[in-house]
């Protein structure tokens, strides 16, 4: 069984504050690395047999018409 | 005057909005998300709620239901649709109207009564108002801040297509405080907050949204 990878970021312009929250709550647990925090989302697609390029192909369509709103949000396609 | 309002799984604000669709004198019609026929209605009302849990994105997987196909080709070709709430994050996903709606710029979820300022009156569901008009109304939602780039934006504030602002504080990190915005044809309207909600003061903290859906009527006679 193969696996694509779709990661989802939203644009750097716009706002995150879901990564806001996490990156203020970060130092209060004593962690004090973090700059700046941007969440995004990770969809793993399982296919039968080896990841072909038609198959990564397909999901950049599906990304662009439903996984990733191109609006708002960036998305990366890549097999693992 | 037949106007249609869509339930979807996971909708909340139908019944409401058929009761203010009723208030301003038209028949309500049912439309079910899994059926692809509008039944001959003049106007469309995508209501609030989270359809489909709001997974994924708000919006986004109710932009394909059955029913969506229908009335993405009807308001192209000028049919009066209205998105509240929920509905307008429905008719961005939908690509309807431009931009889209993302969570609270303090992550809460708000529920209050909202001072607004009504921009324009020439679409079809905002006729009845009168220009500059300040108007209350619920907003509740927990993903109500409009975003778009910078040239959408300039396109939105230069073609008077801002239908209405908030009134004071920014409540959710909206863009220019952008709480409702139309196409440019002026039939298609989202807003994020609830006028359905304020259609009468036994119910709600005014009757201020009654005039959006009188409106829709004027602008169907006028037809």
């Amino acid at each position: 069984m193969g696996k694509i990878v779709v990661d989802v970021m939203l644009k750097p312009e716009i706002l995150d504050p879901q990564g806001k929250a996490v990156a203020a709550a970060l130092p209060r647990l004593g962690f004090s690395f973090a700059t700046d925090v941007r969440q995004g989302k990770r969809f793993e697609i399982t296919v039968d047999g080896d990841v072909t390029a038609a198959q990564i192909a397909e999901v950049e369509k599906a990304a662009e018409v439903l996984l990733a709103n191109p609006v708002i949000e960036t998305f990366t396609v890549r097999a693992e | 005057m037949r106007i249609g309002v869509v339930t979807f799984p996971g909708t909340l604000d139908d019944r409401d909005a058929a009761r203010a669709v009723k208030y301003a004198g038209a028949e309500a019609v049912s439309l079910w998300h899994g059926d692809a026929d509008l039944k001959g209605v003049d106007a469309v009302i995508l209501p609030g709620g989270f359809s489909y849990g709001d997974y994924l994105r708000c919006g986004a997987i109710s932009r394909f239901a059955p029913v969506m196909t229908e009335i993405i080709a009807q308001a192209n070709k000028g049919m009066p649709v209205l998105g509240i709430c929920n509905g307008f994050q429905v008719l961005c996903e939908a690509h309807l109207l431009p931009g889209a709606l993302t969570r609270n710029h303090e992550l809460h979820f708000l529920c209050r009564d909202q001072t607004l300022k009504i921009e324009n009156t020439t679409s079809a569901w905002t006729s009845n108002f009168t220009q500059g008009q300040e108007i209350v109304i619920p907003l509740k939602n927990g993903e109500g801040s409009f975003q778009c780039d910078d040239e959408t934006l300039k396109s939105l504030e230069d073609n008077n297509r801002i239908i209405a602002r908030y009134l004071g504080e920014n409540p959710n990190g909206s863009r220019n405080l952008i709480a409702g915005i139309t196409n440019e044809r002026g039939n298609v309207v989202g807003l994020m907050p609830h006028p359905e909600h304020a259609i009468d003061s036994l119910t709600g903290p005014s009757t201020d949204g009654l005039p959006f859906f009188i409106s829709v009527l004027t602008a169907m006679v006028g037809k």
